[in-house]
C-alpha cells in the first residue's frame, strides 16, 4: 500500500509515530519520516496514525486500491453540467505525470470533469513523491526507491508514459509527442517542472561517481555509491538537495565534504545570517564546510572513476563520490516554438495560472502549475516567482483544475502563502512566505545555541515570511502575519523571547529577475498588427534587428 | 442572557448532561469578557489560533484568576511545583522532552504501542467478569479500571495502591467543583494535595533505589542530555502523569459507550467493522470531549481576535467543547458522524502542549469501545442521562449503569 504525508501540514505532533513506529519515525524534535511504501499487515495501525494526526496531514490509498495499478479506462458519469459540455465530454492533456499532474488530475476528478483525460510523462514511472528521495530512502531507512504516490480515487485516465512532449501546436490545439503521435486536446495543463541543472564539464560530469539527485534512478545510483563506503563524498553546492545529502552522509557515517561558493549554506533560500547558522550545524555533525570555494576540476581514473576533486582553496580531495547540487532548469525545451511566454524563469501566467503567450495576453485554454510556473505573487509587490516547492505544486494544480472547468466568474487566484521544508542533521527547517523578499531578520523565540528557534523576516518594515529550526508548530501564528503585511520588526510581548531580537541584515543577494534576461522581438505599428516574439538564443537564433551578443548569452548559459 | 449568566449555567451542575446549548449561546460571541475581565474563548477559530499565539502564556504563576483562586490544573495546586503543562517555553519543551524521552518518539517510539496485547488482555477480563450479570456499571466495571490499570502499570504504581489515590484523586476533583466557596476548594485542594505529594514521593524514592522497567524508574535514574529533572517536579510531574492519565480516559471511554447507545446503528455498524472504532473515537474527542476546557491561559499582550481586543495581562479560558461543535468549522455539529472527513478538532488541544498521553487514551478507547460492541449482549441504557461527575472541566458520566442479555 501506499501513504503520502503532507509534510507542509505536519506539525511534528508524532502521533503517528506513537501508533504506527514501524511506519513513522520522529528525527529530531520534530522532523517525521516515513515508510511511503509499508507492508499491508501495518494498515490498522496506519489507519490509526492517519485518524490521530491533528492537522490530517497523512493520506493513504484507499484499500481497494489496486498496488500501482493505472486505470486506463476513461469513464464518463452523469453529472450536472456546470461547465458546460465542456466538463462533460471535452478533452484534458496534462503534460508532466508529477505530483502537480497527479493532483490535477484527482481534482479535476473532483470537480466533476467526466471528459476524457490524458496524462503524458517523459519519465517511465507512475507519479512519485520526491522528497524522500534526499532524506529516508538515500539514508536507507526507507526500504524502496519506489515512493509511488497513492492515488486518491481512481482517475480514469490515460497515461502515456515513458514519452517526452516535444512541441506544442496551440494553432490546431495539439501536442506532440517523442514518438511521434499527436493528441490534441480542448485543454492543457503544463506541469513539466524541473530537471536537475548537470555538472557543466560533460567530460567530469560523464565520471562514474558524479551524479545530480532528482529523479528515482539518480536516488538509486546514490544510494549504493554510499553503500560501497567511499572513502569521501563531495557536495557541489550547499542549497536544500546539498544539505541533505551532507545529512544524510554523516548520518552513515561517511566522511563529506560540501563545498559552496557563497559565503554559506542555503543563502539563496533563507539569507546569510541564518545560512550561517545551518553552516554551524553542518560543521557540529562533522561535515566538512567550505564556503567562498568552487571547485576546479574533477579527475578521474583510468577507468572513469572519479577519484579526485581540485578546490579553488588550492586544496584536491580524495573523493570518490560528487554531488553536483546546483539547483534546477526548468523543463520549458519543449516549448520553444509555441508562442507561450517562456523561457529560463519558467512559464508565466495569471495568478489563476493561465499560461500568457509571448505578448503577455493570457490564454484560456492553455494552464500551468507546479514548480514551472511563474506567477504573479501579490503579496509580494506582484513579482512574478516561480515557487518550486511541494506544497506549491499542489496548491497551484488545485486551483488550475479548478479554473480549467469553472466559468470565467467562478475561477481562484492562487494565493497561497509558499511554505517549505527540509530534515538536516536531525533539524526541521521549515518557512513560510518568502525569505528571499527580505532586506532584514529578526530571531524571535527560542535559542539559536540550541538550534531550536524562529526568525522573522521583513521587507521595508513589514512581516514577509519566518523561518521555524525545531520550532514549527508556532509557524500557524506568523503565516497570518506575513498575509496582513504586520509590522515588522514585531513588537509584541511573547514566551520564549530571544535575549537578541534586534533585526539584522537577511544577507541576500540582490538578485536581478531572469525575466529581464528575456529577448523579446515587437513588430509591427498598428495596435491590430503589434506583436511580440521571443527569440531563443540556446538555438543559436538571434534577435533580427540586434547584433548578436555572445558574451551576454554564454553568461546565461554557465550555471 | 450575558456572558458571565451563560457561563454560570454551564458549570451549574443541573446542566451537567448537556451543556451543548449553552455552548452555542456562548459562541455568539466568540471571544467574551466576563465581569471579573476574564476572558472565554468557544469559537473554534479563535481558540486553534490561540493555542498556536506566542502571546499566550500558559505559565500559571502569570494568571490573575489562578493566583486568585490558589488553583493549578491536574496534578499541580499550592505548595506543588509546577510542570510542564503550565509551564512556558523553552522550559515546558526541555520539560516535556525530558518526560518524553521514555514514553515516546523519538527516544522511545514503540512503548505505547507496544501495550495493544496488555491492553487487550485487560479489556478482555474486564468484559469476561460481567459473565452472569444482567447489569452491570460501564464507569466502573470497564472504563475505570482498564486506564487506571494502564497508567500503574505504566508509571510502576503498584495495583494495591489504586485505593489510596483514589480517595484523594477525588478530593482534588471535587475541589474543582464551581458549587464549593472558594476557602472550601483551596482546603479541599491543599489536604489531597499533601496526601498525593507524600505518596508520590514515597513512590519515587523507591523506584530510585530499586528501579523497575517503568516511567517513574526511568525518570527517577535516567540521565539523559538534558540531565535528570529535579525531585519535586519529578513527584509533581508524576502525579499529573498519574491522574491526567486515567481521568481524562474514563470519561473518553464512558462517553463513548453512552454515545453508542444513544446512536444503536453506529453500535452495530461497529459490531461488523472493528476498525470503525478509529476514526470513531476522533469523532467522540470532537463530539463528546473529555476536557471541556483550558483554564488559566494568559495574555503578555494586547490580542485582536474576532473584533475584540484582548488586553495583556488578562485570564483566557479556551472553550474546548465549544470550539468543537462550532458550524463554521464543521458541517451539522451537533451530529455524531464516526466517519467526518478531515476530522480536525480540540479533544486533546493543541500547539505545544497538545495532550502527552494522547496516543495512550486513543488507544485505550479503541480497544475498549470495540470490546463493548462486540461482546455486550443487547446492552440497554438504565438512565437517560446518566448521574454526571461534579466536575465541568473534566466532564463525565459518574456512573453508566445499563442491562445486558449477556456477553459473548
Amino acid at each position: 500500500m501506499r501513504i503520502v504525508v503532507d509534510l507542509t501540514k505536519c506539525q511534528g505532533y508524532a502521533q503517528c509515530a506513537f501508533l504506527a513506529p514501524d511506519v513513522f519515525t520522529i528525527q529530531g524534535d520534530e522532523a517525521l519520516s516515513y515508510d511511503p511504501h509499508p507492508e499491508r499487515t501495518q494498515l490498522t495501525k496506519i489507519r490509526r496514525a492517519a485518524a490521530a494526526c491533528p492537522v490530517q496531514a497523512i493520506r493513504l490509498e484507499p484499500p481497494d486500491a489496486l498496488d500501482g495499478a493505472l486505470h486506463p479506462d476513461p469513464r464518463h458519469g452523469t453529472i450536472e453540467d456546470n461547465g458546460g459540455t465542456f466538463k462533460k465530454t471535452g478533452r484534458i492533456v496534462i503534460v508532466g505525470a508529477s505530483i502537480a499532474g497527479l493532483r490535477a488530475a484527482e481534482r479535476l476528478r473532483e470537480e466533476g470533469f467526466t471528459g476524457a483525460l490524458t496524462l503524458v510523462g517523459e519519465e517511465p514511472h507512475e507519479p512519485y513523491d520526491r522528497p524522500p528521495l534526499s532524506k529516508q530512502v538515500l539514508a536507507g531507512s526507507a526500504p524502496l526507491e519506489d515512493t509511488s504516490l497513492p492515488r486518491l480515487r481512481d482517475i480514469g485516465a490515460t497515461w502515456r508514459l515513458g514519452v517526452a512532449a516535444t512541441s506544442l501546436d496551440l494553432a490546431t490545439k495539439e501536442l506532440h509527442l517523442a514518438d511521434g503521435s499527436r493528441i490534441g486536446f480542448d485543454k492543457l495543463l503544463i506541469a513539466t517542472g524541473l530537471r536537475a541543472r548537470p555538472w557543466p564539464n560533460t567530460e567530469e560530469a560523464a565520471l562514474a561517481g558524479v551524479l545530480t539527485l532528482r529523479t528515482r534512478e539518480d536516488s538509486a545510483t546514490l544510494r549504493q555509491l554510499l553503500a560501497g563506503h567511499p572513502r569521501r563524498v563531495l557536495v557541489i553546492g550547499a542549497g536544500f538537495i546539498g544539505c541533505e545529502v551532507a545529512s544524510v552522509c554523516r548520518e552513515l557515517g561517511l566522511p563529506v565534504t560540501v563545498a559552496e561558493a557563497g559565503p554559506a549554506p542555503l543563502v539563496a533560500a533563507l539569507g546569510s545570517a541564518i545560512g550561517v547558522i545551518a553552516g554551524e550545524l553542518q560543521i557540529e555533525n562533522g561535515v566538512d564546510l567550505r564556503c567562498g570555494v568552487r571547485v576546479t576540476a574533477l579527475q578521474g581514473d583510468a577507468t572513469g572513476q572519479l577519484r579526485r576533486a581540485v578546490l579553488s582553496d588550492g586544496t584536491a580531495l580524495e573523493v570518490d563520490v560528487a554531488v553536483a547540487a546546483l539547483g534546477s532548469i526548468r523543463n520549458v525545451e519543449w516549448l520553444a516554438d509555441s508562442g507561450l511566454a517562456c523561457g529560463v524563469w519558467g512559464v508565466a501566467c495569471d495568478a489563476g495560472c493561465r499560461a500568457f503567450d509571448a505578448n503577455g495576453l493570457v490564454t484560456d485554454d492553455v494552464f500551468v502549475a507546479g514548480d514551472i510556473a511563474r506567477a504573479p505573487q501579490p503579496m509580494y509587490g506582484y513579482q512574478y516567482l516561480a515557487v518550486e516547492h511541494w506544497g506549491n505544486a499542489i496548491s497551484q494544480a488545485e486551483v488550475a483544475a479548478h479554473n480549467m472547468v469553472s466559468q470565467e466568474t467562478e475561477r481562484w487566484p492562487h494565493l497561497t502563502v509558499p511554505k517549505f521544508w527540509s530534515v538536516q542533521f536531525g533539524i526541521e527547517i521549515k518557512s513560510v512566505g518568502v525569505p528571499s523578499a527580505a532586506d532584514e531578520v529578526a530571531i524571535v523565540q527560542g535559542s539559536v545555541t540550541e538550534k531550536r528557534f524562529l526568525a522573522v523576516y521583513g521587507y521595508k518594515g513589514r512581516v514577509v515570511a519566518a523561518v521555524a529550526f525545531n520550532q514549527n508548530k508556532w509557524l500557524d501564528f506568523y503565516e497570518p502575519l506575513i498575509e496582513q503585511a504586520a509590522p515588522f520588526p514585531p513588537q509584541f510581548h511573547h514566551i520564549d523571547e530571544s535575549s537578541d531580537a534586534r533585526p539584522v541584515p537577511a544577507g541576500f543577494k540582490p538578485a536581478a529577475s531572469p525575466t529581464q534576461d528575456a529577448t523579446v522581438v515587437v513588430t509591427g505599428h498598428d495596435p491590430n498588427e503589434r506583436r511580440a516574439r521571443l527569440t531563443n538564443p540556446d538555438a543559436g537564433e538571434t534577435p533580427s534587428r540586434r547584433p548578436a551578443e555572445p558574451g551576454a548569452r554564454t553568461k546565461e548559459r554557465s550555471p | 442572557m450575558t456572558q458571565d449568566s451563560i457561563w454560570e449555567q454551564i458549570l451549574d451542575y443541573s446542566n451537567r448532561a448537556n451543556p451543548y446549548p449553552f455552548y452555542a449561546e456562548l459562541r455568539r460571541t466568540p471571544v467574551a469578557r466576563l465581569q471579573d475581565g476574564a476572558y472565554l474563548v468557544s469559537g473554534y477559530a479563535e481558540i486553534a489560533s490561540l493555542l498556536h499565539d506566542p502571546r499566550v502564556s500558559s505559565d500559571i504563576s502569570h494568571n490573575p484568576v489562578a493566583a486568585d483562586a490558589g488553583a493549578g490544573e491536574d496534578g499541580d495546586g499550592p505548595g506543588m511545583t509546577p510542570t510542564f503543562l503550565s509551564m512556558d517555553p523553552p522550559d515546558h519543551d526541555k520539560f516535556r522532552r525530558i518526560t518524553m524521552r521514555h514514553f515516546g518518539p523519538p527516544t522511545t517510539p514503540g512503548r505505547v504501542a507496544g501495550m495493544e496485547p496488555r491492553m487487550t488482555e485487560i479489556v478482555t477480563e474486564l468484559i469476561d467478569k460481567m459473565e452472569g450479570s444482567t447489569r452491570v456499571d460501564v464507569v466502573d466495571d470497564l472504563a475505570y479500571p482498564l486506564p487506571v490499570t494502564i497508567i500503574c502499570e505504566l508509571l510502576g504504581v503498584a495495583p494495591g495502591d489504586e485505593h489510596r489515590f483514589r480517595t484523594w484523586v477525588d478530593l482534588a476533583l471535587q475541589s474543582t467543583d464551581p458549587g464549593l466557596d472558594p476557602e472550601t476548594q483551596q482546603k479541599k485542594r491543599a489536604e489531597a494535595g499533601k496526601e498525593l505529594r507524600a505518596f508520590m514521593e514515597e513512590l519515587v524514592e523507591a523506584h530510585r533505589k530499586a528501579p523497575g522497567n517503568d516511567l517513574l524508574s526511568a525518570l527517577a535514574t535516567d540521565d539523559g542530555p538534558e540531565g535528570r529533572m529535579p525531585p519535586e517536579q519529578l513527584v509533581s510531574t508524576g502525579l499529573l502523569l498519574l491522574i491526567a492519565g486515567h481521568e481524562t480516559t474514563v470519561n473518553l471511554i464512558s462517553n463513548g459507550a453512552l454515545t453508542l447507545l444513544r446512536h444503536p446503528h453506529e453500535l452495530q455498524r461497529l459490531r461488523e467493522d472493528p476498525d470503525l472504532v478509529i476514526p470513531m473515537v476522533e469523532e467522540l474527542l470532537r463530539y463528546e470531549p473529555p476536557v471541556h476546557f483550558v483554564p488559566f491561559r494568559t495574555t503578555l499582550d494586547d490580542i485582536d481576535i474576532a473584533g475584540t481586543t484582548i488586553p495583556a495581562g488578562a485570564s483566557l479560558t479556551l472553550v474546548l467543547a465549544a470550539g468543537n461543535r462550532d458550524p463554521a468549522h464543521v458541517t451539522d455539529p451537533d451530529c455524531f458522524m464516526p466517519e467526518r472527513p478531515d476530522n480536525q478538532h480540540l479533544g486533546f488541544g493543541g500547539g505545544i502542549h497538545l495532550c502527552f498521553g494522547a496516543p495512550l487514551a486513543r488507544l485505550e478507547a479503541q480497544i475498549a469501545l470495540t470490546a463493548f460492541a462486540r461482546r455486550l449482549e443487547n446492552p440497554r441504557l438504565v438512565s437517560d442521562p446518566p448521574p454526571y461527575r461534579p466536575s465541568p472541566f473534566l466532564r463525565g458520566p459518574s456512573h453508566l449503569p445499563i442491562d445486558i442479555d449477556g456477553i459473548r
